[in-house]
Parts: C-alpha cells; sequence; structure tokens
C-alpha cells in the first residue's frame, strides 16, 4: 500500500543459535502512531535494530518509503528520514544540552561547506523551541551527561525532533520515567505526531501508553508475530493475554 | 632484494632445512603462546590490554641471567623468577592496575606502557643495553646427518612450557580460585554479588600473568636472547596472539602462538634477521586488518 | 574573563615573547623552538585524541613521515638524492641559499599534503578499529615505518640523512628554525580556535562523545573522520619538515618515527593538561615541557625512569588533567549554568 512508509517483509534474524526474528512481516502506516508490544525478548529490539540497519538481516526485506534499506548502513538509512532512540538513552555525555540540539540538525541538508561554518541563528532559535518543547530549556547549558536518565531521555527525544525526521523509532518511550510525567510525554509524542507530522513506531511495555497513543498495535511473542489489530482487539485478544502471563 | 631470493630457493632446494626452521619456530612459539596466554587471561578477566607483559618477559629472563653469572644453573631461574614474577605482579596491581580498572580502556594501555617504559628503561640502566643469553650448558641433538640441529635446551624449554601450561590450565579447571576467575570473567557483577571478593582475584590472576611471563623469560634467557628493549615487541607478539585466537580461545591461542614462532623464523630467514620487528608489526596490522573485514561483513566495528 | 579588552593584551603578551625571547636569550633558542614543537604536537593529538576519540599512539608517523618527505625534496630538488644518501655525508654537497630556501618551502608544503594524503588512506585502514586497538594498531603502524625506513637504502637506511644546512651564521639560523616553528604553532593556535565552533568541532565531539548515536543521526562519521585525521597529519607533517632541518640529521628510529619520545609524550601532555579543551593541550605542553628539561639536567641517567614515572602517575590519577581540574572547581567559567527560564515570554523562576 502507498501509505505504508515502512514494510517489513518476512523479515528473520538470528544471533548464533538463538532465532530473534522469525517471519516477520508488518507495515507501518504514514502519519500514525504504531505500537510493538511483546513480552521481554520477544525481539522487538532486534527488529528495530534491522530496520535502522544497526545489523544485517538473515532473510526477508525491509522498504521505506517504497526503497529497499535492508541492505544499507546505519548513517544513510539515518539520512534518509528514518531515526530511532535507544532503550538506554543515548546523548552526547560531554556536550551540553543545546549541543546536543546543534549537532542533530540533519546532516542530509548540509555540505562540505556548510560544515565549517558556525550554526546559524535559526538553528538556535529552533533548538531552544525544542528544548521547550520537552521542558529542558532551563537546564540547556548543563553538560548532558549531568542530567537525570529522565531529562536524558527528554533530551533525546528532542534531539531526534531537531533531526526532522519522517519517522521515528522510539525504544520504550516511558521506560524509567517517574510516572506522574508520563502523562506529559505521551502528550508530547501525541503534539509530534499531529503538529510536526512524524509517524511514530512505538515499542513500550506500559499498556495504558500504548492503548491511548496508537492506532495499530503489533505483539510479538518468542520471536514470531503473534497478533496484530487495534488497541481494543489486542487488548481482548486471549493469546496476547497468555503470552504475558507466561502460558505458552 | 636478490639476498631474499637466494634465501628463498635455499629452502626450496633443501627440504631439510625447512623442518629446522619449522622446530625453532615450534620452539620459541610454545613460549609465545605462554605470555599469550598470560595477556588472554588479564584481558578476559579485568579488561585490561597489559603492554608491559613484554618487559615482564624480559624481567624474567634477566632473573634467569643473573642467577646464572653467580654459578646458579639458569634452569632454577624458571621457578624463581615465576616467583619473583608474582611478587611483582602483585604489587603492580595494588599500585597501578587497581585504580585503572574502572576507567576507560585507552587509561589501562597508557598505564602499562608507561610501565613498560619505566621497566625498560631500569633493566637497561642496570644491565646496559648488550643482548645477553643464560648459557645452559647444554648440547644438541643432530638429526639427519647434521642438517639439523635440536639443541637440547630448547626442548627442555619446550617440556618446560608445556608443563607450566598444563598446570595452569589444570589450576583453572579444578581449584576454587580458578573458578572464581573464570566466574569474574564472564559476568563480574553477578560474581561479585555470588559473594567472590573480585578485588582478590582481580590481584591473582594479575600476578599469576607476571609469574607466567617471568617463567617464559627464564625460559627465553636460555635459549634466545634478551635485550631491555625487546620487550614492547614481545607484548606485540602476545597481542597478535590473542586478537587472532580470540581470548576465550585456549587451543586457538596455543596454536596461534606456534604459528607466530614459525612464522617469524621463516620470515626472519628468507627476509633477513633486521626485519624481525617489521615482521612482528606487519603480522599485528595484517591480523587488525583482517579482523575489522570481519567485522565489517556483520555492520560493527572491532572494540 | 572572555572580555575582549583582556584577550587583546594576554595575546599580544604571547606573540612579544615568541617573538622577541630567543632575542634576549639565545642560548635557549633551541629549547624553545622544541616548546612550541610541543605545543605543535600536543595540539594535533588533541584534535584527534580529545576532540574525536580516536587515542592514536601513532601520529608520530606523520612527523617523521613529512620530515623525509620534505629531506628527499630539499636534497632532490639539486642532487641525486641515491647518490647523496650513499655518501652518507661524505661528500661535499653545497646547497646556496635559493636552493636551499625554495627546497624548504617545497618541501615543507609537500611533507603536508602528503602526510595529509596518508593519513586519508591509512584512515581506511584503520578506523573500523576502536579503542585500544586503534591505538595498538597505529602504534604498530608507527613502528612499521620506523623500522622499513630503517632498511631502505635509497633514504639513507638506518645510516640516516645529513640535512642540508641553513645559510648563513649559527644563530640566526637557530631563529629562522625557531620562527618557523612559532609561527606553525600561532598558526595551528588560531585554525583549531576557528574549527572547533564550526559545526565541524561539534560533528567530531559528537563522535568522540557515542560514535554509533552519531551514526544513527544521520552524521556522515566515516568523512569527517578522515579530515579530521588529515589535517592533524598535515601540521605534524610540516613540523617534522621542520624539525628535521633544525636536527641537521635524520635517522628512522631516533629522530623521525620516536615512538617512544615524542610519539608518548604528545599523549602525556595533552591528558596532562586536560583532553577535548583548546588550552589544555598547551598548558600541558609547557609543564611537560619545562619538567623534562629540569628532570634531564639534573636526573641524568634517570630521566627515562622519571619520565616512565609520570607517565602512570598522571594517567592514574590525573585523568581530567589541569583543565579538567579547573572545570570542577569553576564551572561557571566554562559557561555550565542553569538558566532562567525566560522563554516564549513565560515568566517562571528557574529551578
Amino acid at each position: 500500500m502507498s501509505s505504508d512508509i515502512i514494510e517489513v517483509v518476512h523479515v528473520s534474524k538470528s544471533f548464533g543459535g538463538v532465532i530473534a526474528n522469525n517471519d516477520i512481516s508488518m507495515t507501518v502506516e504514514k502519519g500514525k502512531i504504531t505500537g510493538l508490544i511483546g513480552p521481554n525478548g520477544s525481539g522487538k529490539t532486534t527488529l528495530f535494530n534491522s530496520i535502522v540497519g544497526y545489523h544485517p538481516i538473515d532473510s526477508g526485506s525491509i522498504k521505506f518509503e517504497g526503497k529497499e534499506i535492508s541492505k544499507r548502513r546505519v548513517q544513510q538509512i539515518a539520512r534518509l528520514g528514518l531515526l530511532r532512540t535507544f532503550q538506554q538513552t543515548r546523548i552526547y555525555g560531554r556536550m551540553n544540552c543545546v549541543e546536543n540540539m546543534l549537532i542533530s540538525i540533519p546532516h542530509r541538508k548540509l555540505d562540505l561547506l556548510d560544515m565549517f561554518s558556525r550554526n546559524s541563528p535559526d538553528e538556535y532559535e529552533k533548538a531552544h523551541q525544542f528544548l521547550d518543547f520537552v521542558g529542558l530549556y532551563e537546564k540547556r547549558l548543563l553538560r548532558a551527561g549531568s542530567l537525570s536518565f529522565g531529562q536524558q531521555k527528554l533530551l533525546e527525544f528532542a534531539m531526534a525532533l531537531m533531526n526532522d525526521p519522517t519517522v521515528l523509532l522510539l525504544d520504550e518511550p516511558t521506560a524509567g520515567i517517574n510516572p506522574t510525567l508520563i502523562n506529559g510525554l505521551i502528550d508530547r509524542l501525541k503534539r509530534a505526531n499531529e503538529e510536526f507530522g512524524i509517524t511514530l513506531f512505538v515499542i513500550e511495555h506500559n499498556m495504558r501508553v500504548i492503548m491511548n497513543m496508537a492506532e495499530k498495535v503489533y505483539c510479538l511473542a518468542h520471536g514470531e508475530l503473534l497478533a496484530e489489530g487495534s488497541p481494543d482487539e489486542i487488548q481482548n485478544n486471549q493469546d496476547v493475554i497468555d503470552a504475558y502471563l507466561g502460558a505458552h | 632484494m636478490s639476498q631474499i631470493i637466494s634465501n628463498f630457493s635455499i629452502l626450496l632446494q633443501a627440504p631439510i632445512f625447512n623442518l629446522s626452521l619449522l622446530i625453532d619456530g615450534l620452539m620459541i612459539g610454545a613460549v609465545y603462546a605462554l605470555s599469550a596466554y598470560g595477556l588472554a587471561l588479564v584481558w578476559g578477566v579485568m579488561n585490561v590490554k597489559n603492554l608491559a607483559q613484554g618487559d615482564f618477559v624480559m624481567m624474567g629472563g634477566y632473573t634467569a641471567w643473573f642467577m646464572s653469572l653467580y654459578g646458579i644453573h639458569p634452569l632454577f631461574g624458571v621457578p624463581v623468577a615465576f616467583v619473583l614474577m608474582w611478587g611483582f605482579g602483585w604489587v603492580v596491581y595494588v599500585t597501578i592496575i587497581r585504580r585503572v580498572i574502572d576507567q576507560d580502556l585507552f587509561t589501562s594501555l597508557l598505564a602499562t606502557f608507561g610501565l613498560a617504559i619505566v621497566i625498560a628503561q631500569v633493566l637497561n640502566i642496570l644491565f646496559t643495553s648488550d643482548t645477553q643469553t643464560a648459557d645452559a650448558g647444554f648440547d644438541s641433538f643432530l638429526l639427519f646427518g647434521g642438517l639439523v640441529t635440536i639443541p637440547q635446551v630448547k626442548l627442555i624449554a619446550f617440556v618446560l612450557a608445556a608443563m607450566l601450561a598444563a598446570a595452569v590450565i589444570l589450576f583453572m579447571k579444578n581449584s576454587r580460585m580458578g573458578q572464581a576467575i573464570r566466574a569474574t570473567a564472564q559476568d563480574e557483577r553477578a560474581a561479585r554479588v555470588m559473594g567472590i571478593d573480585t578485588d582478590k582475584v582481580y590481584a591473582f590472576t594479575f600476578s599469576l600473568n607476571a609469574a607466567i611471563c617471568g617463567a617464559a623469560g627464564a625460559l627465553i634467557s636460555m635459549i634466545w636472547v634478551i635485550q631491555p628493549f625487546f620487550g614492547i615487541t614481545y607484548s606485540i607478539r602476545a597481542f597478535v596472539v590473542v586478537t587472532a585466537a580470540g581470548f576465550g580461545n585456549l587451543p586457538g591461542v596455543i596454536a596461534a602462538g606456534l604459528g607466530m614462532g614459525v612464522i617469524e623464523q621463516f620470515g626472519g630467514f628468507i627476509l633477513g634477521a633486521e626485519f624481525q620487528q617489521a615482521i612482528v608489526v606487519g603480522l599485528l596490522l595484517l591480523v587488525l586488518i583482517i579482523k575489522q573485514m570481519q567485522y565489517a561483513r556483520l555492520r560493527q566495528v572491532v572494540e | 574573563m572572555n572580555s575582549l579588552g583582556l584577550k587583546i593584551p594576554f595575546y599580544g603578551l604571547i606573540l612579544a615573547f615568541g617573538l622577541f625571547a630567543p632575542l634576549m636569550f639565545p642560548a635557549y633558542t633551541n629549547q624553545m623552538a622544541v616548546l612550541w614543537l610541543m605545543i605543535i604536537l600536543s595540539l594535533t593529538w588533541d584534535l584527534q585524541g580529545g576532540q574525536m576519540g580516536y587515542n592514536s599512539l601513532g601520529n608520530i608517523f606523520f612527523f617523521g613521515f613529512g620530515m623525509y618527505v620534505s629531506a628527499v625534496v630539499q636534497i632532490g630538488l639539486v642532487y641525486d638524492v641515491g647518490v647523496y644518501t650513499r655518501a652518507s655525508g661524505g661528500g661535499i654537497f653545497e646547497f646556496t641559499p635559493v636552493q636551499y630556501y625554495t627546497g624548504l618551502a617545497l618541501g615543507m608544503a609537500a611533507a603536508g599534503v602528503l602526510s595529509s594524503i596518508s593519513a586519508v588512506i591509512l584512515g581506511r585502514i584503520v578506523f573500523g578499529l576502536r579503542g585500544p586497538y586503534f591505538a595498538i594498531g597505529t602504534l604498530g603502524v608507527a613502528i612499521a615505518a620506523g623500522e622499513l625506513t630503517g632498511a631502505w637504502g635509497w633514504v639513507g637506511g638506518g645510516q640516516g640523512i645529513t640535512m642540508p644546512q641553513v645559510p648563513g651564521d649559527p644563530d640566526s639560523a637557530k631563529y629562522f628554525l625557531y620562527l618557523l616553528n612559532f609561527s606553525l604553532a600561532v598558526v595551528l593556535f588560531i585554525f583549531l580556535s576557528w574549527l572547533y565552533s564550526t559545526r565541524f568541532g561539534q560533528a567530531i565531539n559528537a563522535i568522540r562523545d557515542d560514535e554509533e548515536k552519531a551514526e544513527g543521526m544521520g552524521i556522515r562519521t566515516t568523512r569527517y573522520k578522515s579530515i579530521c585525521w588529515a589535517v592533524s597529519a598535515f601540521f605534524l607533517g610540516i613540523s617534522g619538515a621542520v624539525f628535521g632541518n633544525m636536527i641537521g640529521f635524520i635517522e628512522p628510529l631516533e629522530v623521525a618515527f620516536q615512538t617512544i619520545n615524542f610519539g608518548i609524550f604528545m599523549v602525556v601532555m595533552v591528558l596532562l593538561g586536560g583532553k577535548g579543551t583548546l588550552w589544555g593541550p598547551i598548558v600541558g605542553a609547557v609543564v611537560f615541557h619545562v619538567i623534562k628539561e629540569l628532570t634531564w639536567t639534573y636526573l641524568l641517567g634517570w630521566q627515562w625512569v622519571a619520565l616512565g614515572a609520570m607517565i602512570v602517575i598522571i594517567v592514574v590519577y590525573f585523568q581530567d588533567g589541569i583543565m579538567g581540574w579547573v572545570k570542577r572547581k569553576k564551572p561557571e567559567w566554562f559557561g555550565i549554568r542553569v538558566e532562567e527560564k525566560e522563554f516564549a515570554g513565560q515568566p517562571e523562576a528557574a529551578e
């Protein structure tokens, strides 16, 4: 379908003897929020890693905007507009927040000459805007490495926004965040999707979050696709319930 | 260049000579394998890449040589070097290594490099920069009508090296400390949770490594030459072997160590002795490049 | 701390010192020339190591490479290089001032350019290695270069090459070469202060802090790594060329590819002064150079031991260096602070 911005077709990936992803097919619709759930070890992060080019896949195909990306390298895929955030939250620890933002401008729009000039006032403006959007404006001159875990997560999210992505793969965006702040994060994610038009593909463990946000949900278990559907359908799916409670 | 070709043709014309080089290579390769094993041990357990490895070897060598000056047979130098270097390794661990374990890898590399320089320079001041060999006074076996000489001392060294390796391996498998070491190597945090005193394990491992190097050095002093500044080359050799074999892979380390000894002998003969160091470094670059290509295929980097 | 009123006299003082000190203390000219060289060595190492996170133990390769390139050019313009080196300084090879200076200029240019190119080529081989592998790999390259050059007869092999003499009386010759070192250091400093303010500077910092993250954000890491190393190599090559002329006699292991002397000094100086800052390497170079000169004079015989011990102590106890210590004591000086929230007209108090 032409509105599918990511197409995963019969993708398999194993590490040594462990089959992490077994013949998985799914699509992510453009402009919407899609969820990926499943118990620990079901292969969610592996699938994300495969999509962004972190490792090669054993078989199958992955298409982004209709183009095959399964053989491309991480930087190339990122420059096409497909970004991801990490479960363990990765930011540039020794630079301050503003610098983290400035370096996150989309490099596909820069040529070599741009690299050797200073950041424009527009970029600073945009960086401040996004930092304010995630609530980090006052902390913007602090070293990113000295922020709390939750604050780093927000920074990572802001950096992703700064990069003007088409699609954002979020790996457990609410993990480790204070429950009182989760609503604020969900709100921002939704706004990013609605206002900035970014397609979101989200791995989540927090059912409340994903059911609140996503329009379509896929569930993985033991490396395979267990179920797919709307949040309501998934919530009432016996297989999904069993998978989470441990019944085989 | 013509010299190289003529050397090469000698090998082709007299196959027996190849055997001589091969045996020499294996003998000395056994000692390389020893020091490489020690490096792999320290690397696997504490993630410290010890660039002073070769200098530990030299220290052992000078211990044996020094003893031989006083009429004590250098073979006794092997256990003496083992014990002395054990103590030295422990001191080094407590003063230096313990403090750099938690920091990034470059720090430990640089710290051991600094240590290597200090050791080499002190040895130079104490013993001058002449090369030395400890005279073991053994004869040689003559094979194939005198075309192949096997000095008895090399054979003895080989056997001793093998015995030492076997002893260490048995120790690692069967003793409590050995098990503790292997547990810590696999998962340091889990080991600590289980009540293993990781600091003691590290101290033991590092001292053991220094002792193994010391013994290896004592053997080297008998079958080859020692010199204060040869240490860094030994460090690189050990590093090449461990990189090529992978540090969990004991048979691989032994095989690679022996292989390196053989390659060096043949290379040294064909290209000339001045290229000894260049050969070692060349092997290093080769191993690193191959590793890089392997990883590149997996879209990863060599870390 | 950053007001212009302080900056101008500060830099002016340094310039004045640089230009006139050797004229006032001619006996120390060479030592001061080496001081500027140390600054060049530490700044170029920090560019790659402290700013980009690729700790090389083999940067000295470019230094020696540039030295030899320049020697070949300087000699080769006038005489047949092979004949010259075979004579091992025994023949009479005169260089007119014109020949010398053109040779030197071309030699320095060639040294810089060819070093840069070699960095790009080398980068393709070693940039897939990380951390300690990169360090040891580069160390191996530097050692190999020393060994192979020592076996290459055309460039003098182990005998080395006697460099063409600087025309004029010895004192002005020394001062001339000193000025070359000084100006190179100044140019490098100005260049780096500019470079670190550009997007490129941020990019290499990002590579240092988290290369995988940088890749994941679409930053062209491979390209920038090559450029960074090429820049380091450029300045290293030229400084090597100058040093060769200063010493007057170049030799592969002791002078050109000195992995144990300059090769390790450059790392230690940066660690001492503080990695990843503009002034850290400079401070470290000055302190190190002074300490080294003192120990060499007063601890002769044991100087290497003292040096090795110093390396160990700095690495173990002074991880962040002098600038790191300052940063910890006075973070405000470096702009690290929490701001009042004054964005988008929302008058909320700072946290």
